[in-house]
């Protein structure tokens, strides 16, 4: 089984990636992406077990905002480190649609980029095969304070200097 | 200039021990090269022709003599005696050892300095005018928002990793200085009916491979809103800019692509939803940025100074000097003064160690301890008592720093070019040097006057060729270095220069420049109009009849 990182532990995943429904029969708990699920949206969410989606960096965040509510993840792929995309649809999800569930950042992840992913709002990390959970936690801690408002820290720190 | 509290010091001190992580991590192999590059680079760290370079942050141009000399001891310690202004009010170091980096970083931070996002396709160092704060035409000091803006950007965590580098310019005054009409952003301070401060917003301005002048997309944003301004700008930005292909990804594009229509509605109905949110700014934040800027101490002293009055009569090189590198000020009795940093035989730009030292102790015995770097790539001593004018010319004529040439056309702007950076399709030091060789005598260049030229080696156009008077880009033809040749370019009002035709070899880019000059000069109505007002009013041809359609060239094909 997978390690994930979850909020700041070390967990096992009981998700599985799954691209059709055939895949999925047998499993409880399921992410797929975004075009397999808007193709059969009522029979994936007719299933019993967990359900999650799957976003490449460039889908719209928009598209799911009316199911949000039934999905217990939504995966956010980084192909690259440097495409920065992700970031601003894990923001939309946390501040503009309120979405609650693990936001999970899957891809290039890496100890260098968790301090970032963190404050834009996701709380789970798959992390890539040539580094360790265990080392990419400690990038979490990169920085004790941060200037401007994050999904972690609404507040910006020129509020926060002022209670 | 700002004085950081505990929280700042410890911030850049953090990003101290990440970068000595991450260098360790590489130079173990732990990173692979892929993974550091982009990581360096947000750290101001390239691998360059011959070393690595680092490009240390100057926030919007501010030194104090104590971080100038901690600049000097770096080229001392780290790197030959050298270093090279920039044109974004930045310095570079040519020559630093990769693995002596962090301990580079270390000492910065002992002087709360920085090279955080002077490189990478994250917001850059925030620049502004180099007379901030001292300029009679001011309406606010920029460098409070230059700061705001300073610890938004910084590890903003959604912007870190843009389809490209963004570049953000503040001007306080009336006139544009910082050169809003060519950036990423532009913020340029105006005032509502009601006299409320504000910002008119600038978007997709650039140069480059694509010069473009910005579109504003907002004739007043309330200063409180500049942050939530900004993240609406940037999101729409990073969501949509193109990553396909690094020549498209600039926010111009973008703008362009969608129409400057499209793209401000898609902006105003982001920021419709941040508006008024958490981000705005609070009136107790301006003001304890404003608390925390060490303002000079200026005394009561007539606005006529005796003794500069008793030394212009007398003297005649001072009295050049004062007229072409000595400007008014606010304040009554004092001047700001430009050390030229363009004399002959040397690259533009560049300053010994020695030579920054002795600036930071100049800026202690006759200023308030305080050194401006103008995108010129001149250094500023901003608070002069006109009294001390005679005796710092002095100082500063020993220094090398006295050229009286600011606005003339040695007065070069120039990029590193082909010497130092690995971009570059060609040289720009030796041109820049061939040109004021060629025009040495001070009488002729004071009878050409205000004149600026501009140097690139590549089409990134870090020497801003785009909007020089004169300029002169680097270009490669089948492995050989040529020159592109462009008139007509402006800073303010911001007018991009035009090609006068096919470029031409090194050798020829003196007498192409004398050429030009002729030309101006039997074209001129009176000693007043300037070079680029001619090529305004007479348009290319003359300029280019006497270069292209006169045997003696030859010129390269295309």
């Amino acid at each position: 089984m997978v390690k994930l990182i979850l909020g700041s532990t070390l967990v096992d995943d009981s998700f599985v990636t799954v691209e059709s429904l055939e895949q999925a029969a047998n499993l409880p708990d399921v992410i797929v992406p975004l075009t397999v699920f808007v193709a059969h949206k009522a029979q994936w969410l007719a299933r019993s077990g967990k359900l999650g989606v799957w976003l490449a960096a460039g889908d719209d965040a928009e598209v799911l905002a009316e199911d949000l509510e039934h999905l217990s993840v939504v995966a956010i792929d980084f192909p690259s480190f440097t495409d920065g995309r992700g970031y601003s649809t894990a923001r939309l999800l946390r501040e503009k649609y309120h979405y609650r569930g693990q936001v999970r950042a899957v891809g290039d992840v890496f100890r260098d980029v968790m301090f970032y992913l963190a404050r834009c709002g996701f709380n789970a990390f798959v992390v890539r095969a040539s580094d360790t959970p265990e080392n990419a936690l400690l990038g979490l801690n990169t920085f004790s304070e941060s200037y401007q408002s994050g999904v972690d820290k609404p507040a910006p720190l020129y509020r926060r200097r002022l209670a | 200039m700002y004085q950081y509290d505990e929280i700042d010091q410890r911030i850049v001190d953090e990003r101290v021990a990440q970068f000595r992580s991450q260098t360790q991590r590489f130079l173990t192999g732990e990173l692979s090269e892929d993974d550091f590059r982009p990581l360096r680079l947000q750290n101001g760290l390239y691998i360059q022709r011959h070393a690595p370079m680092l490009r240390v942050a100057i926030p919007y141009g501010v030194l104090s003599s104590r971080q100038l000399h901690m600049l000097a001891h770096i080229a001392r310690t780290y790197d030959r005696g050298l270093g090279h202004f920039t044109t974004r009010q930045n310095i570079q170091y040519n020559w630093p050892p990769l693995e002596r980096v962090p301990d580079i970083l270390a000492d910065l931070a002992t002087v709360q300095m920085h090279a955080i996002q002077t490189s990478g396709n994250c917001v850059r160092n925030t620049t502004t005018d180099h007379f901030a704060g001292v300029a009679a035409d001011e309406l606010i000091d920029p460098r409070v928002y230059c700061e705001l803006i300073r610890q938004w950007s910084t590890f903003h965590p959604e912007f870190a990793y843009l389809p490209r580098k963004f570049k953000i310019a503040v001007n306080g005054a009336v006139a544009d200085r910082a050169a809003t009409w060519v950036h990423d952003i532009g913020l340029h301070v105006c005032t509502d009916d009601a006299g409320h401060l504000g910002f008119r917003v600038i978007v997709g301005g650039g140069l480059g491979r694509t010069p473009i002048i910005g579109t504003v997309i907002r004739e007043f944003l309330p200063v409180q809103h500049v942050l939530t301004y900004l993240d609406a700008i940037l999101r729409i930005y990073n969501r949509h800019g193109r990553r396909d292909n690094k020549h498209k990804a600039r926010i111009k594009i973008l703008v362009k692509s969608l129409t400057p229509e499209r793209f401000q509605q898609e902006v105003e109905e982001e920021w419709a939803r941040l508006k008024d949110g958490p981000a705005t700014v609070v009136p107790e934040e301006l003001a304890r940025i404003e608390a925390r800027m060490i303002r000079p101490q200026y005394a009561a002293l007539p606005a006529q100074s005796a003794v500069l009055k008793e030394a212009l009569e007398r003297d005649i090189p001072f009295k050049r000097w004062h007229e072409r590198n000595v400007h008014a000020h606010k304040v009554a009795g004092y001047a700001s003064v430009v050390l030229s940093l363009k004399p002959t035989g040397t690259p533009p730009g560049d300053a010994s160690a020695v030579q920054m030292d002795a600036v930071a102790d100049l800026a202690d015995q006759y200023g308030f301890g305080e050194i401006r770097v103008s995108h010129e790539q001149n250094l500023i001593l901003p608070d002069i008592a006109q009294d001390d004018l005679p005796a710092l010319y002095l100082a500063l004529k020993e220094l090398g720093f006295a050229t009286p040439n600011i606005g003339l056309l040695t007065n070069i702007i120039a990029c590193p070019g082909g010497d130092y950076c690995s971009l570059a399709n060609a040289r720009s030091i030796p041109v820049a040097q061939a040109i004021q060789e060629r025009f040495n005598d001070l009488d002729e260049l004071y009878e050409i006057g205000e004149l600026d030229l501009n140097i690139s080696g590549c089409m990134n156009a870090c020497g801003h060729h785009h909007v020089g008077h004169i300029g002169i880009l680097g270009v490669d033809k089948h492995g050989q270095e040529f020159y592109q040749i462009t008139i007509g370019g402006s800073q303010a009002p911001a007018r991009i220069g035009r090609v006068i035709g096919p470029s031409v070899s090194q050798e020829e880019v003196p007498d192409v420049m004398e050429q030009l000059i002729d030309v101006y000069l039997e074209q001129r109505n009176g000693g007043h109009e300037r070079f680029v007002d001619v090529v305004e009013r007479v348009g290319l041809e003359p300029f280019r009849a006497r270069i292209y359609d006169e045997p003696h060239l030859e010129v390269a094909n295309g």
